[in-house]
Formats: structure tokens, sequence, C-alpha cells
């Protein structure tokens, strides 16, 4: 197993008088896919929230890169390298495509070739440029928000739920989109319910349930295993795919 | 560049990006209907362009404050004191410059009204950024108590202006040349409210490019609507914040040095009291939205001058019947500001 | 236990709060007698009707969570419904009712279209539009001048008994005479104190409790299925009521209805300064508030003309002293206690144990 980019120990996390996160261990290797399941409110969507620095741990330490991120505050953590593509996909629906795209490259123009390259798995983008991003579908929104986080080549990526509400069509560019990211080596934590989904993309994957993760190992493990997949993760998981 | 032209032409699956056209005709229409109501077309020509000025006016004091609101959600109670401490540092250059400013060349009037602008925008520019470090940034994200001490900060700033200025109102007399009106067919324009107005277009150029064309101006866009995504890129909206709440406070400034020579005089409850209409406008406008502010500023002053001369009992009044139609129209302003 | 029925239960709860409210108490129940002259008594007069004023602003603001800038436009509203029907009808009870009356049921209307025009969104488009109105209310009183006398306001005879000529005793009762003064006096302190014990029966009653539950998390109110735009507006609405009776309570005492005295901007401050240094969410707060910040204004300014006038030499610090800047002092007061002492006075008192 390669080196650690990302790693959580102990992490607690309170939201208000609630206690969301208790005690989370968990590791993301560098140059791999990691897929976070687990169901609705298991705290999937906390655990990114506080690597981003949106919530703060209130235990427990984050490691990202060496550097201790635990108590960093949000942009800080961002230009560390983490990109990050929320739940409701947080893309300005005021703004054109090309000002989103532009608002996420540190540099003053995105880099040509790269754009393209997105173009090539993303050809809606280029399509609707100059237009709104609150007039897009869902789907072109949500391609939007993943091209915002690999605009620019960032150290680390998470991605919430993209496949949320999606039609199948497009969930099938989204799998070509991670494909080629996973084929540069881009080290991804997919947060993810459709388990259809990230079967055959995921390297590592770990469970979440009542703030802790209850498992982690190789993706392979737990994709041939049906009945550690009914233990973990519930019958429901079949009615996906 | 990356010079991507969008093939939208060939496509009819979205919508293309429509502009939200319905607001901006209530001003023609309005601006119409009160032409036979007034029934003398040079007297209607004068009440207008006297409406168009005090609209620039006022947008120029409220834009800042609607953007704050939008970027942070925070609102200043306290933004008045920022008009009425510009208009008098304004006298600071202005009283002891009487001799360029009554001399008869324009260059010599505009060079004592630009230093003086200047010396007010730094000012409230300052102390706008004083004022959010003391008075705001404690209570951030907490409504109730903002309100309060806000409001408080402005009975503060305007009690010190009597403190330094003395308590009697300072008369303010307009430079030579910009004094009196021009004839245009039958209707007299003062010459005034032409520069009030060109200089209300001027700052809402700017902004718009700023907004529009700057990256900051994306920042400060894409803040208003998800100011926790713009983080989550990598900037740090604080600083963005309190950008715009010094140049809100300057531009308030800049605004009551220009109210103040359109009153010619000046009093510490100024600001206070044109504060009632600055809220009344970005509630039309859309709490947060520039363009819903200009919009509704020019109306806000248009009605108040057609209403001035048809019903002048009922001026003030009319601006709530005003936004009372409106908010039953657009219950949230006329530009709503997409929240996440 | 009687007293427990009368305070609605809801006691001082520290030993120097109770001690207070006795002195305040008492002090306005005898004031009359205790400290003769038209000074003294018209102080004690303002600081019962203000008690009122407060103690209903404080029903919005320290129980309901809502900021309003229209509170003088209701208190403005019954002192210019009785002054007007007095003036216009003549001195006779039949016209104080009616004025009563008419300003209660204005004052409900509009308080009743304010709140569902603006309750249902945040705080502040609730105060941002109160403060429209309020001024757009007070600008409408100056400028009807052949209604409402304009900035002169209107001065009105009040019904023969309430009058100073008229005598209920010949004789004088421990050197007070016992006239139509004295008898308007004891209407506005009596009428005040129940007033007073009303609203601190609502604040303590189950209604005054889900207010309470809106303001901590108005979603959670919700959410347990409080229509919270109900609460608020009814709260609004006897918030309203109550300020049109201490307006007219005032009009009744002063035989005067003007701007200055009861819609201006000043007075809207006033009522603010004394809730939150008095202690917001506490009615208690508005009696120490109203009395301590009354006596100030009242015999305070005279002290901060004296260290002015000494200080005539230095320029800016005279100016600083001089008793037209009391309310900048009261705005640096007004600030620093948002900041640290949010619970004012009465807060202050009951976590000293």
């Amino acid at each position: 197993m390669s080196e650690a980019m990302l790693s959580l120990t102990g992490v607690h996390t309170h939201i208000g008088q609630y206690h969301i996160l208790q005690g989370v261990d968990l590791t993301v290797p560098r140059g791999e896919l990691t897929v976070l399941l687990g169901r609705n409110g298991a705290g999937k969507t906390t655990t990114l929230r506080t690597i981003m620095g949106l919530w703060h741990a209130s235990r427990g330490a984050l490691l990202f890169d060496g550097e201790d991120i635990t108590r960093a505050a949000t942009p800080h953590i961002a230009c560390a390298g983490i990109a990050y593509v929320p739940e409701n996909m947080g893309i300005f629906s005021d703004l054109t495509v090309r000002e989103n795209l532009l608002l996420a490259a540190r540099a003053d123009e995105p880099n040509a070739a790269r754009l393209e390259w997105i173009f090539g798995f993303f050809p809606a983008l280029k399509k609707f440029w100059n237009q709104a991003a609150g007039t897009l579908s869902g789907g072109q929104k949500q391609m939007l928000a993943i091209a915002r986080a690999i605009v620019e080549p960032r150290k680390l990526l998470l991605v919430d739920e993209p496949t949320k509400g999606l039609a199948p069509a497009i969930i099938q560019s989204l799998i070509v989109a991670f494909r080629e990211l996973k084929a540069m080596e881009t080290t991804i934590l997919l947060v993810e319910q459709n388990f259809g989904f990230v079967k055959s993309l995921g390297d590592t994957v770990a469970v979440m349930d009542d703030g802790r993760i209850v498992h982690s190992g190789p993706m392979a493990g737990l994709a041939e295993n049906r009945e550690l997949q009914q233990k973990l993760l519930g019958l429901s998981l079949d009615t996906h795919q | 560049m990356t010079t991507t032209t969008p093939a939208a032409t060939a496509d009819a699956e979205l919508p293309r990006l429509r502009l939200d056209t319905p607001p901006l005709l209530v001003l023609p229409i309005l601006a119409l209907l009160a032409l036979p109501l007034i029934g003398s077309f040079p007297t209607w020509v004068t009440l207008t362009v006297a409406g168009l000025a005090m609209g620039m006016m006022i947008f120029i004091m409220a834009s800042g404050l609607t953007l704050v609101f939008g970027l942070m959600d925070v609102l200043n109670f306290g933004h008045g004191a920022f008009v009425s401490v510009g208009a008098f540092t304004a006298t600071l250059v202005l009283l002891p410059m009487q001799g360029w400013m009554q001399a008869d060349s324009v260059l010599l009037n505009l060079a004592a009204l630009g230093l003086a602008v200047a010396l007010a925008m730094l000012v409230t520019g300052l102390l706008g950024w004083a004022f959010e470090r003391v008075v705001v940034m404690p209570v951030y994200g907490q409504h109730l108590k903002q309100i309060l001490i806000t409001m408080g900060g402005m009975i503060v700033a305007e009690q010190m202006i009597h403190v330094v200025w003395g308590p009697d109102q300072i008369p303010l007399p307009l430079p030579t040349s910009f004094r009196g009106a021009i004839l245009v067919g039958d209707a007299a324009i003062e010459k005034y409210r032409l520069i009030a107005v060109a200089v209300g277009l001027i700052v809402f150029v700017a902004m718009f490019l700023i907004l529009n064309r700057t990256k900051i101006g994306l920042l400060i866009r894409a803040g208003v609507e998800n100011g926790e995504m713009v983080e989550a890129l990598g900037y740090r909206i604080r600083r963005l914040f309190v950008g715009v709440f010094v140049a809100g406070s300057a531009l308030a400034g800049l605004g009551g040095v220009l109210w103040g020579l359109y009153k010619e005089t000046l009093t510490a409850a100024m600001g206070g009291d044109i504060m009632v209409l600055v809220f009344i406008v970005i509630i039309i406008g859309g709490l947060g939205s520039v363009g819903g502010c200009f919009i509704g500023a020019l109306l806000v002053a248009l009605v108040a001058n057609y209403a001035g001369f048809l019903a002048p009992k009922i001026a003030l009044v009319s601006n709530i019947l005003l936004m009372v139609a409106i908010l039953l129209w657009r219950p949230q302003g006329l530009y709503p500001v997409a929240k996440r | 236990m009687m007293l427990h029925r009368i305070l609605s239960g809801d006691f001082p709860r520290s030993r120097v709060l109770a001690l207070a409210l006795l002195v305040v108490f008492a002090g306005l129940a005898l004031a009359p007698f205790l400290f003769p002259g038209a000074r003294a008594i018209n102080v004690a007069a303002t600081i019962c009707v203000f008690v009122v004023l407060v103690a209903s602003y404080d029903l919005l603001l320290g129980y309901t969570g809502i900021v309003s800038f229209a509170h003088t436009m209701f208190y403005g509203i019954g002192a210019y419904g009785v002054g007007l029907s007095l003036y216009s009808v003549g001195p006779t009870w039949g016209a104080v009712f009616m004025g009563l009356t008419l300003s209660l049921m204005l004052s409900l209307a509009l308080a009743l279209l304010i709140g569902l025009f603006s309750l249902r969104v945040k705080a502040i488009f609730y105060a941002m539009i109160t403060l429209a109105v309020a001024s757009a209310f007070a600008v409408l009183a100056s400028q009807l001048s052949d209604f409402t006398g304009g900035e002169d306001g209107r001065t009105f005879s009040v019904p023969e008994a309430l009058r100073p000529g008229f005598r209920l005793v010949e004789n004088e009762i421990f050197g007070t005479a016992i006239n139509g003064k004295l008898l308007t006096y004891y209407l506005v302190f009596f009428s005040a104190l129940a007033l007073f014990l009303l609203l601190l029966r609502v604040v303590n009653s189950p209604f005054g409790r889900v207010l309470q539950a809106i303001r901590e998390n108005d979603f959670r109110a919700e959410a347990l299925g409080y229509r919270t735009v109900v609460y608020r507006t009814l709260a609004n609405c006897l918030s309203a009521a109550t300020a049109t009776l201490a307006g007219a309570l005032m009009a009744l005492w002063l035989r005067y209805a003007g701007p200055q005295t009861t819609l201006s901007f000043t007075i809207m401050m006033d009522i603010l300064l004394i809730v939150v240094i008095g202690g917001m969410g506490t009615l208690y707060g508005s009696v120490v508030g109203a009395a301590l910040f009354l006596l100030a204004q009242n015999y305070l300014q005279a002290l901060m003309k004296q260290a002015s006038d000494g200080l005539a030499a230095v320029p800016l610090l005279a100016n600083l002293l001089h008793p037209d800047r009391w309310l900048l002092w009261l705005g640096v007061l007004f600030v620093l206690s948002v900041y640290f002492f949010p619970t004012g006075i009465v807060g202050k008192l009951r976590s000293r144990k």
C-alpha cells in the first residue's frame, strides 16, 4: 500500500449540540481512488466538510500531505491542494460556465490544453461556455462542479455524491471522467451511496456508520464478497445498478 | 483566452440566458404615466431630471450597503453616518477653498470639488474600516445585536459630528459654474442635477464593469451567492468583505458630498434621514442586488419627485406605497439574489 | 399566595433587584406626597408611562426577538388619538374613549398589516420596514397640520376632573392639594401598574413561552407545530396596543400631543436604550431602566451643563460635555452594554447570587 495523502485519526466533530463524527480513522492513499460508503446520516458529508475546514474537529487530527490541517482555515486548506465538490455542487448560478472555471483556477486563465482535455469528456461545458451556470441541467451542473475541481491539477479531490439524482447516461460520462482522472493518478476521496457506480472505480473502500468507520480495505475484497456487502451496506444496494 | 465559441445557436436544449426585463420596463412606464398627470411637458422634464439626479445619489449611497448585506448577511444600520461624515469632511476642503469655489472657472471649481470628494472618500473609507473592525466584527452572525450595535454606532457618529463641527447646520454653497439652470426648450434643468446624474452613471458603469469584468468582481458576485464555496476554492472571503465594506463606506461618503451640495446645507442628521429612502431602495431592489438597487433608487426618486409635485403632502408615504406595490408583485424585491 | 398571583409567578429572583423595584414602586406610588414640585411629579408620571412603553417594546425585542422601529408610531397614535379627539369634540370622557377606541383600532390594523407583510421574512427586513413606515408616519403627522397641528402639535383641555383647578377635597393632605392634577397622576400610575402586570402575565403565560421558543429557534418552534408568523403577529399587535395606551396616558398627563413628545426618533432611541440597559427579555428591566434613565435625563444633564461651563476654556472637551451631547454618552453606553452586558442591569443583578 502506498503512503497516505490524507489521514484522519480519531476525529470528532460537533455541529451545535449534535455529536456527528465520533472518532473517524480514515486513510486516503496517494494516487488512488478511495470510496467512502454508508447510509444517509452516517457522517460522510460531515467527514468531507471537516477535511475542508468548513466544520472544525473538536478532537483528533487531520494530516494532509505531511501538514497538520486540523485547525486550518478553509481557504488555506484549499490552497494547500484540496479541491472540493460539495453535495449541492456549489456552482455559482449567476456566473457563466467560463467565469465559474476562471474562479477555480489560480492562474489568470485556465490552461487551454487542460480545458480541451476536460471538454473531451464533458462536451456540454464547451457548448454552454458563455451561458449562466444557473441555466444548465442538473447533470451539466455536476459536470461543471467537477470540472471546476480539476481545472488545475490538485493533490486531492473530494467529491460528495456526484451521481445523486442523475440520469444513467450522465452517470456514464462521470465514470469516463473518473477513469481519466485515475489514469493520471489523481488522489480522490469519493463519497457515494451508489455502490454500482463505484464498484469498478474504487481502489480502496471505507464504510461509515453512526459517525465511525466500520470497515476499510481494498475495493476488490468488498466487491466480491456479497455477504460482507449485505452486512455492511444492506440489501438496498442491489436496487442500484 | 481559449477562444472556444459556444455552438449554442444549434442548440434548443436550454433556454438562452434570459434578461429579466419586466423590472426594467417599470421605469419608462412610470415616467410615461406621470406625463399626462403632470400635464406640462417642460415641468415633466424638470421633474424627471430631478428624480434621476436624486436617484443616482441614493444609488451611490445604497449600493455599498446592499453589497455588504449580500456578501456577509450584515446590514449596517449605521451606514447613514458615513453619508454625514463624508459631507462634513468635504467642508474641510470646500470652506477654506472658497476662492477656488467662487472663481468663475470650471477647472478651479472642479479641482476644489475633486479634492473634497477625495478627502471625503478617504476619511469615510478609513472610518468604514474601523467601523467594521470595532463595531461589526464582534457581532457577526447575530442579527439582533447587529441592528442594535450599528444603530448605536450611528448615534455616536452623529453626535461626534456635533462635537467636532458644532450643533448648527453648515451652509455648503455650490461652486459658481455649477449653479443655475440650462434651458432645453421650455424646460429648465439645473446644472448640478446633470452633474449628479453623470457621476451616478459613472459609478454605476464602473461598478458594473468591476463586478462583471474583473476577478474581484466575480468573487464578490460568487460570494453573494455562496460564500462557503468561494472559501473552498481558496479565497479569503473575509478580506473581500472588508474591501467591499470600505468601498461601500467610501461611496456613502461620496454620496454624502453630492447630497450635501444638492441640499446646500449640512446637518448631522442628514445621513440618518436619507437612510429611510436607502432602506426602501434596497428592499425594492432585492437585498444584495446592485442592479436592483440601481433601478430601485431611480424608481423611488422619480416617484418622490412626481408625488412631490402632484400631492406634496404624501410624498414620503408614496414611497411606502411603492414599496408595498413592488413587494406584492415580487416579494423578494425586483431582482432577488440567488442564495444557496 | 397573593403576591405570586399578582406577579404571575415571575419574581425578581435577586434581593437587590427586589429592593430596587420596591423603591421605585413606593417612590412612584407616593410621588405627589414625597416630592412636591411640578418637575418632580412630571418626572414620576413620565417614568410610569415609560415603564409601560418600554415593557411593551421588550415584549417584542426581548421576548420575541423582533427589532421594530415603529414603536413610537403606536405610542404617537395613542397620544394623537386621545389628543385630537379631545381637541375636536371637547373635554369629555366620551371624547377620551372615542379617541382611545379609534387609535387602538388604527394601531391594531397597522400592526397587523406590517406584521403580515414582513414578519415572515428576516428580523432585518422587519427592522427596515418599520423604520421606513414610522418615519413616513412622522412626516405625515407633521405635514397634515390642519388636522394634527403640524410641528407645534395640539394643546387641548382634559375632562373636568383631571384639571388642576378641580378639587376633590377642599383641604390639603400632608401638604398636598387633592386636585385634578393629582387625580391624573394616579390615573396614570394605576393604569400603568395594571398594564405592566398584564404584560407580566402575558410573558409568563404559555403564549409567552412559545414566543421565547420562537426567539431561541424559530425552525424548531415551527417544527413543533407552532405557526411562528401567527405568534409573532399577535405579539406585535399586543405590543402595539399597549404602546397606544401608554401614548394615551401621556397625552392626558401632558394635555398636549405633538411630534417631539411622541413620534420623534429620539424617543425611539430612548426606548431602545432603556430596554438594553435595563435588560432585554425581562420586564423588570423596563422598571429599573426607565426609572434610572429618566432620572438621569432630568437631573444628570444639569450636571453636564455645569461641567461643560467649567471647562469652557477647553474647546473640544466642553463640547463633549455639553448637555446637548447627552445622546453621545448614551450611545456609547448603549453600544458597550450590547457588547458586555447583553442582559442589562437586571441580568447582572440576577446572575450575582
